[in-house]
């Protein structure tokens, strides 16, 4: 009689697996200890070892499938056995999209098994054709139809996003010709991990915090000198604008800190929407100036001038306070030196701004009076790691000091 | 739902879950609908069950239809080998066989409150505030919500001098119930209603002459589907005239002059009757609107959001009375989605702009969607598939090779952006494109679903391969 194999607790805390690959496929001959599959744990990628001898006769869940613990994930037996139920017997595999699947194995004897719903995109032969044409991926959009089903009317947006990004003529630096507003990235298991322990160590989101010191010098002269050019027009530039924008731009190269976090998976920003925090007399709004990094300082200056304005006098529409993807708070003008800032869920990320004073700093063997900013950013450990946070920061930093490399 | 006070007169006599004005096709659904999602539902009807449309409305027109289809299909029944002699034609015998075909259909409502145990309440029911109803003396509270399915009901023009006088001047109401057809009959307004009646006189033998004040009969249609009609029609031998204005009518004893102006020609027409079919006018007179602070539309229907709510809470307008299209099915939907949303579900929001348009008149006309002159006043990019009937191997058979179908494919990505047909049972045809329509599918779908041979419904699949410029039968 053939043999099932399950799959197994690899890890004293495992609950689910996550089958990567299948080392041997159906018709291969097995040994007791042959590995059979790599399986992505809660900690690591582990091998599933054959338990019997004979033959690989049936592959039950396909590669990219979640498999909860003591699931059938295949069949060893002798060459032509008939495996019970075949495939019907087995609880149905949970399997969520999959983007960063590999490549289909090649070579399989036996009819491939593919569960309904691991390939299949629920969409209207209208949507497909849109979809397909637009460039949109069907697995991505939230569908408003029967049972989900993406429908026209799920698309009616998207074809609109390239065509504003072509206005602006602005060229998108990280993103190029991505037409997508996000990608939908599924929790790997160590992502679960980190997300169940972290949150049940702080409040349901896991901040943790970076402090920088950045030398505002230059971004300094710089303002003074467009604010210059600007003249008597009006609409001067503020740091804050100059922070917003080097936020934005830091993002479009730090994309996994332009993020939110939602529950089973992680939305990936392609478009960066900066949620600016406002005092009002009764509290805090945070209006969104979109696309923020392919606007120009004077359109942030307006921008953020004209919603906050709004904002004190409570005008603001919901949807432009809502939808950021990542946010910055400034209390410079409250002589604040450093603040943390409390994260706006579902984002990922704030930048906590405090003011900008003159210090002493050792430059050579001198010491030179410089105009110094300190900003502390509040990371969810859910979705940004330390090292993550990090990064961006650099490159923040490096921005406001040397605005030239915004133009870069 | 015991009378805590049966002899005091307007005394509170019970609570219902939903109390539903008017027992039409909306106002039944919704009832049935409330009823099966467990809520107590009352339903206040003056008269018959069923309303406009089954008892003075689609269904004995249906039956009077068949009898002229029968009586012109005789005309013709020499060319199929069957001779007829001394074929003759009562009215009388066919007015009364659509009355027990409605009459059945309004037990048959009946019957199907009673299966789900709704309420009846005979009588003339008045919203007041508080979410109840008065109904005679008596008050009916709805702890949830008051559904207004008050319908609509014929209207003459008064200001031409035509008003509705139930001897020479005539509605579908008095036409229903004609023991015997006049002479001549001119009917004013060729949409449905009037289509039909001058289908089923002018088969009764009647000399039909047919007015429309808008450019072409049956103007809401696609420009093609009228001009079929009007070439059969008055190959028939009904008089047709579109683009006509009347400007006087003098209402004799037994017979009526009307005055028309057809562009700066000037005309005048007499005939024993009018048979007034133009509009209808909503039932929102006298049933409480205003005391409950239920607003209405700048046109006269009961304002409601997208939920049909009225501008009161807990009050629901559904039907004829809470806006076009005033079409049956269009209230079956709206009866069963206000059900839902009153028992706290979230029902799948009505696509208004899928609702299917039928004409019962032969050839019938039936449509779904956007017209030709639609998609081009809305600069859509669109090409046009058509294919006639006469090319149709079946309909070539029974002889019925009037008509077409057309279908309105979106260029780019082939949605099916309007369809229609003209020709024998279009009626039953047009939903393979409502279902297609309903669920996004394109032009090629449409193509893919194999279509049974020899059957009228192949001509909906020449049209989608026409429009892909791939048509195999002509």
């Amino acid at each position: 009689m053939a043999t099932k194999v399950h799959m197994e607790a690899l890890s004293p805390t495992m609950e689910e697996g996550r089958l990567v690959k299948w080392t041997k496929h159906e018709g291969d001959p097995v040994k007791s200890g042959d590995t059979l599959a790599e399986v992505e744990t809660d900690k690591a990628v582990m091998e599933l070892v054959a338990r019997a001898d004979g033959q690989l006769l049936k592959v039950m869940v396909p590669e990219g499938t979640t498999v909860p613990v003591g699931n059938v994930v295949a069949w060893i037996g002798k060459p032509g056995e008939k495996v019970d139920g075949d495939g019907a017997a087995a609880p149905a595999p949970k399997s969520a999209p999959q983007p960063e699947q590999r490549a289909p194995v090649a070579v399989r004897s036996a009819p491939e098994i593919t569960p309904a719903d691991a390939t299949r995109v629920k969409a209207s032969p209208l949507a497909k054709r849109i979809a397909k044409d637009v460039g949109v991926d069907l697995k991505l959009v939230q569908g408003s139809g029967p049972g989900g089903r993406v429908i026209k009317r799920d698309l009616e947006g998207a074809s609109a996003t390239p065509a504003v990004a072509t206005a602006t003529a602005v060229p998108r630096t990280a993103y190029g010709a991505q037409r997508t507003p996000y990608e939908d990235v599924p929790l790997n298991q160590i992502r679960k991990t980190i997300a169940k322990r972290l949150a049940a160590s702080i409040g349901p989101i896991p901040h943790f915090f970076l402090t920088t010191e950045i030398d505002m010098e230059r971004a300094a002269e710089a303002r003074e000198a467009l604010n210059k050019q600007l003249g008597e027009e009006g609409g001067k530039i503020s740091f804050n604008d100059i922070i917003i924008k080097a936020v934005a731009l830091a993002l479009v190269q730090h994309r996994a800190c332009n993020a939110w976090f939602q529950e089973d998976h992680i939305r990936y920003w392609n478009e960066v929407h900066i949620g600016m925090a406002v005092a009002i007399e009764d509290g805090l709004i945070t209006p969104v100036i979109r696309n923020a990094d392919m606007k120009s300082l004077r359109e942030i200056a307006a921008e953020s001038r004209e919603l906050a304005g709004r904002a004190r006098n409570r005008r603001l529409k919901p949807e432009e306070y809502t939808g950021a993807t990542f946010s910055v708070s400034n209390l410079g003008m409250f002589d604040i030196d450093q603040f943390t800032a409390v994260i706006n869920p579902p984002e990922a990320g704030i930048v906590a701004i405090g003011s900008i004073v003159a210090k002493a700093v050792p430059d050579g063997d001198r010491v030179v009076v410089r105009r110094r900013l300190r900003l502390t950013m509040s990371c969810d450990h859910r979705v940004i790691d330390g090292a993550t946070g990090a990064v961006f920061l650099k490159t923040l930093k490096q921005m406001l000091e040397n605005p030239l490399a915004m133009l870069l | 739902m015991l009378r805590p006070y049966p002899n005091e007169p307007g005394s509170f006599v019970a609570n219902f879950d939903v109390i539903i004005l008017g027992g039409g096709p909306a106002g039944y659904i919704c009832a049935i609908r409330s009823a099966q999602l467990g809520l107590s539902t009352a339903v206040v009807e003056q008269d018959k069950l069923g309303g406009v449309c089954v008892n003075i409305g689609c269904i004995p027109t249906k039956a009077l239809l068949h009898s002229a289809y029968i009586a012109n299909l005789l005309k013709e029944s020499k060319d199929f080998g069957v001779e007829a002699s001394g074929v003759k034609t009562d009215y009388g015998v066919a007015m009364k066989r659509s009355r027990r075909v409605s009459d059945q259909n309004s037990k048959g409502v009946e019957f199907l409150m009673k299966k789900h145990k709704i309420t009846v309440i005979k009588g003339t029911g008045v919203a007041q505030p508080g979410k109840k109803v008065k109904v005679g003396s008596d008050v009916h509270e709805a702890k949830k919500a008051v559904v207004i399915a008050t319908g609509s009901r014929v209207k003459g023009i008064p200001q031409i001098g035509l008003e509705i006088n139930k001897t020479t001047v005539i509605s579908s109401d008095e036409a229903l119930v004609l023991e015997r057809v006049p002479d001549s009959l001119v009917i004013i307004g060729a949409g449905a209603v009037g289509m039909e009646f001058a289908d089923i006189f002018q088969a009764f033998g009647v000399k039909v002459t047919l007015i429309e004040a808008l450019p072409r009969i049956l103007p809401i249609e696609d420009a093609e589907s009228s001009d079929v009609l009007a070439k059969s029609y008055r190959k028939r031998g009904i008089d047709v005239i579109a683009g006509a204005k009347v400007t006087k009518a003098t209402v004799g004893k037994d017979k009526v002059t009307l005055d028309i102006e057809v562009g700066s020609e000037k005309k005048q027409i007499v005939a024993a009757a009018v048979l007034m079919a133009a509009g209808r006018a909503v039932n929102t007179e006298n049933i409480g609107l205003k005391e409950c602070g239920i607003q209405l539309t700048d046109r006269g229907f009961i304002k409601v959001d997208k939920n049909l709510q009225t501008t009161t809470p807990g009050y629901y307008a559904i039907g004829d009375v809470a806006g076009p299209p005033m079409l049956a099915h269009k209230g079956f939907r709206e009866g069963a989605v206000v059900a839902e949303i009153i028992a706290g579900q979230k029902p799948p929001p009505i696509k208004y702009d899928n609702v299917p348009s039928v004409t019962y008149c032969h050839p019938e006309v039936a449509s779904i969607g956007l017209t030709e002159d639609q998609c081009k006043e809305k600069k859509l990019d669109y090409v046009a598939g058509k294919f006639p009937f006469s090319a149709n191997g079946r309909a070539r058979g029974t002889g019925e090779t009037e008509g077409f179908v057309k279908i309105l494919r979106d260029k780019k990505y082939g949605e099916i952006l309007g369809a229609h047909i003209v020709g024998a049972h279009a009626s039953e045809m047009i939903h393979e494109l409502a279902v297609a329509r309903e669920n996004e599918y394109t032009v090629e779908e449409i193509d893919l679903a194999i279509h049974a041979h020899p059957t009228m419904s192949e001509a909906i699949g020449e049209a989608a391969l026409d429009s892909l410029g791939r048509v195999l039968h002509i």
